[in-house]
């Protein structure tokens, strides 16, 4: 049996997932293409509708909390303990955050009545119904992946603290930190989609 | 016979014993068994409700079930036999048990993950048997599921989806494990050019398992949430287009059959140089169209479409497309028909199948063609010419793979030899009454028999008795073949490391192989199908 | 066992984090502001291309893919080329009904 642990093979391993990931979304960016093609006004009414200042918030909240996280493995290689679990925590901080806003933004519109299957969304535009139809499927599964991330960050959090992640073998933390910049690479995308469509 | 025990008495992780040794194993061989177990269950399963619809048709009119069962029995016998069967049969059986060993190491990367995968597989198929017993029962509505069908249908449509989507994630992370196992974990002399043609196709495999996979997932994943919440994505009446789903649906479903017959190929491709007492011929020509086809088979999923009322230039763009992806197959069988000129050949059952394999395969993908050419599909579209040419790739094709895997490896695997002739005769009926049930099928298609209808015009039913009664006499076959198998247990006639004289790392270990694989460092050859040195150490006496 | 290219892996200092920090947050800041400008069509390119930006960035250094070997980045590019042909021949169809 293996005696060293393969990190590289690790990381792979990590990566090949990621791919399934990317995938996995990209089944909705091809809906939202087709669909934007062709409700290309309608789009833009929805658009407007949506909050650019808070989405931009919230852009700039998973963009800091990659930081932290990429941070983090740099001080777990330079040997910092506490240093690491700072900006572990503070991570696992900012996916809060994000969804907090997340259910303020889902609750105003349920508020105004725009969600699936609504009276407002099935009487409206067709093309309208669309927009927001996807805002929830990709916004909801990206925020699903916003909570599977903060979980695999605690993991690699707990871990840590009882000190079987170190300098010399942090792959757990390592791939953790890949997924959660994945989650932020998604909204990357999400958000100009989106907020940005006017 | 050395004094090391077999994996079947040594457990990995060490120290289990009985049933945990099985549920808890982290041994790729013990899960390519358990695999095993399950496959065969549900094969057997899937046949039955094959046999049941075309004895059902082979009389106009009600026959033995009525129309609401009939409908229901074709999406579950395409259910069971795509997801459960052709999907994951070789990989996860043939390819758990010997890519480790093929490339000279003692298990995949990540034997955990391999086991979880497992489990998924098992999850999965439990969904789908508890949707044939809730609710309004199993869905009728094709395994394809479109909509707007899928998404009003009464019964239990989320629960199948959900199914599949879960077996799907068993598939994902058994292509992880191999692409990470290929590159991290070779014996550090193999290089890409000496791994055997069975672990190239797995890898290949493995790459199409990973990328396309997601887009099922994602599919299911929105007829379930269309199915609760209505969204509309779908409806036109909602701004939605039906056809995206088709879309969707085809992106993973198409190259799904080129994950379920490129590990086939992978098989055949050992076989027979073995068998042939020679080496195959075009070695790389045979590696690069495997990524060829996993690439190609990516880019032509709508000439699933053609009537489906999309633009003409798709039409056109995919039926150019399709035209592509037959010339790496061909690559493959002119090879193999290449590598048995001047060879040494030996009919042995493994060798049979494989011939069976290459002309069914053969006539399966020149049907293709038919359905490929836009022009020409618009007539056979949705007929049983359709139904005749799918099971001519992935049963003639696939299937019979499976059955010469079986029979290539069953030694190895059990350390037991099975009686030839038994499996002669299977495979010669199998292979006979698979003629006489699919051929009429062809030719019910060109008359204009559309596929998944209950009853059909006077004209039709000559055909149907007949395809009906090449069923019963495939079956017959196919069930000597597996019971000539599983008596293999019962007469013991030992098998020796190596019965067929073969080149790749499996046959240079005992039968059964111990646990860790390999006793003494394996010695890699330059180039894996090199005959010169075995045919004085082949044991063939033993037979 | 191919323990390999099992050097020390590449260390990114805090600085250099800093600033690919600052450059996304800059594009951030550069691509709602472009939206307040009307181009019609263009808009969408232009947001898109700027999105483009900043994954490379996040790629590149967050996720290390500049330090990282062959097989993953001929695998990204790969995933990501399914990706695009999976949205652009769907437009086969969708763009000529």
């Amino acid at each position: 049996m293996r005696a060293e642990i393969d990190r590289v093979g690790l990381k792979l391993g990590m990566w090949l997932f990621l791919y399934s990931e990317i995938i996995l979304f990209g089944g909705l960016f091809v809906l939202y293409a087709a669909y934007f093609h062709k409700h290309p006004e309608s789009f833009a009414v929805g658009g407007k509708e949506l909050n650019r200042v808070i989405g931009a918030m919230n852009t700039v909240v998973l963009l800091i909390s990659s930081f932290t996280v990429a941070a983090s493995i740099t001080a777990i290689q330079k040997g910092s303990r506490k240093l690491t679990i700072g900006l572990l925590g503070f991570s696992i901080f900012c996916g809060f955050i994000f969804l907090v806003n997340k259910y303020f933004e889902w609750g105003a519109k349920i508020h105004h009545d725009i969600y699936p299957n609504s009276e407002t969304l099935v009487n409206g535009e067709p093309g309208l119904n669309i927009f927001f139809g996807l805002y929830y499927v990709i916004t909801g599964l990206h925020g699903l992946h916003v909570i599977i991330g903060m979980v695999l960050l605690s993991i690699s959090l707990v871990l840590m603290l009882v000190g079987k992640i170190d300098g010399e073998s942090f792959s757990m933390l390592d791939n953790s930190g890949l997924y959660w910049h994945l989650v932020d690479l998604i909204w990357i995308f999400v958000f100009p989609l989106f907020y940005l469509v006017l | 016979m050395t004094a090391i025990p077999s994996f079947y008495h040594q457990s990995a992780p060490p120290g289990l014993t009985g049933i945990k040794a099985w549920l808890l194993t982290h041994d790729h061989k013990r899960l390519g068994l358990m695999y095993l177990g399950a496959v065969f269950f549900w094969f057997a399963i899937a046949m039955v409700l094959g046999l049941l619809l075309r004895t059902e048709l082979m009389s106009q009119g009600r026959t033995i079930m009525g129309p609401g069962l009939y409908n229901s029995f074709f999406t579950l016998h395409g259910v069971i036999m795509v997801f459960l069967f052709a999907i994951p049969a070789i990989p996860a059986i043939f390819g758990n048990f010997f890519l480790p060993i093929q490339l000279g190491t003692d298990d995949v990367f990540f034997p955990r993950l391999n086991l979880f995968s497992w489990y998924l597989f098992m999850i999965g198929g439990l969904f789908a048997l508890v949707s044939l017993f809730v609710g309004d029962g199993f869905p009728d509505t094709g395994w394809t599921f479109y909509v707007p069908f899928s998404v009003q249908d009464s019964k239990n449509v989320g629960l199948t989806v959900t199914a599949a989507f879960i077996l799907g994630m068993s598939s994902m992370l058994t292509g992880l494990n191999f692409v990470t196992t290929f590159h991290r974990m070779r014996d550090k002399n193999m290089g890409l050019m000496q791994i055997p043609l069975f672990t190239w196709s797995l890898y290949a495999t493995a790459w199409v398992q990973i990328l396309a996979t997601p887009v099922i997932g994602i599919t299911f994943v929105l007829v379930v949430l269309e199915r609760f919440l209505s969204i509309g994505l779908f409806d036109p009446d909602k701004g939605g287009d039906p056809l995206l789903y088709q879309h969707l649906f085809w992106m993973y479903s198409h190259p799904a059959v080129y994950i379920m017959i490129l590990p086939g190929m992978g098989v055949i491709s050992e076989i027979i140089p073995v068998f042939s007492r020679k080496s195959i011929f075009g070695y790389k020509a045979i590696v690069w169209s495997s990524m060829a086809i996993a690439i190609a088979g990516s880019l032509v999923w709508a000439h699933h479409m053609y009537t489906s009322g999309m633009s003409d230039v798709s039409v056109f763009v995919f039926s150019l497309l399709t035209f592509l992806v037959a010339v790496p197959s061909a690559v493959k069988v002119f090879s193999w028909v290449a590598t048995m000129y001047k060879g040494s050949i030996e009919m042995t059952p493994p060798l049979l199948l494989a011939l069976i394999f290459i002309y069914l395969f053969s006539v399966g993908g020149l049907t293709g063609l038919v359905l490929g050419a836009a022009g020409t599909d618009i007539h056979v579209h949705d007929t049983h010419f359709v139904v005749a040419h799918f099971h001519f790739v992935m049963f003639g094709g696939t299937g019979f793979a499976f059955f010469a895997a079986l029979h290539y490896w069953w030694p190895k695997m059990f350390g037991v030899m099975y009686t030839f002739r038994a499996a002669y005769w299977g495979a010669v009926l199998a292979a006979v009454g698979f003629m006489f049930h699919y051929v009429p099928m062809l030719i019910l298609g060109l008359q204009g028999m559309p596929r998944r209808y209950y009853d059909y015009l006077p004209q039709y039913e000559t055909g149907n008795f007949l395809a009906g009664f090449g069923a019963y006499i495939m079956v017959f076959g196919i069930v000597i073949m597996f019971v000539n198998l599983l008596m293999s247990f019962r007469k013991g006639v030992p098998a020796p490391a190596d019965p067929w004289g073969g080149t790749t790392l499996e046959w240079k270990v005992p039968s059964p192989p111990p646990v860790h694989n390999f006793i003494d460092k394996p010695q890699i050859m330059d180039f894996p199908y090199d005959f010169k040195g075995v045919g004085e150490q082949s044991q063939k006496g033993s037979r | 066992m191919n323990v390999d290219n099992q050097d020390k892996p590449h260390v990114l200092s805090y600085s250099q984090l800093t600033v690919v920090l600052i450059i996304l947050l800059a594009l951030t800041g550069l691509t709602v502001g472009v939206s307040y400008i009307h181009m019609g069509f263009f808009n969408v390119p232009v947001a898109l291309a700027i999105a483009c930006l900043k994954v490379s960035f996040v790629l590149l250094f967050f996720m290390h893919l500049k330090y990282e070997g062959p097989i993953i980045v001929l695998s990204l590019i790969g995933t990501v080329t399914i990706l695009m042909i999976m949205i652009g021949f769907t437009f086969w169809d969708v763009a000529f009904r």
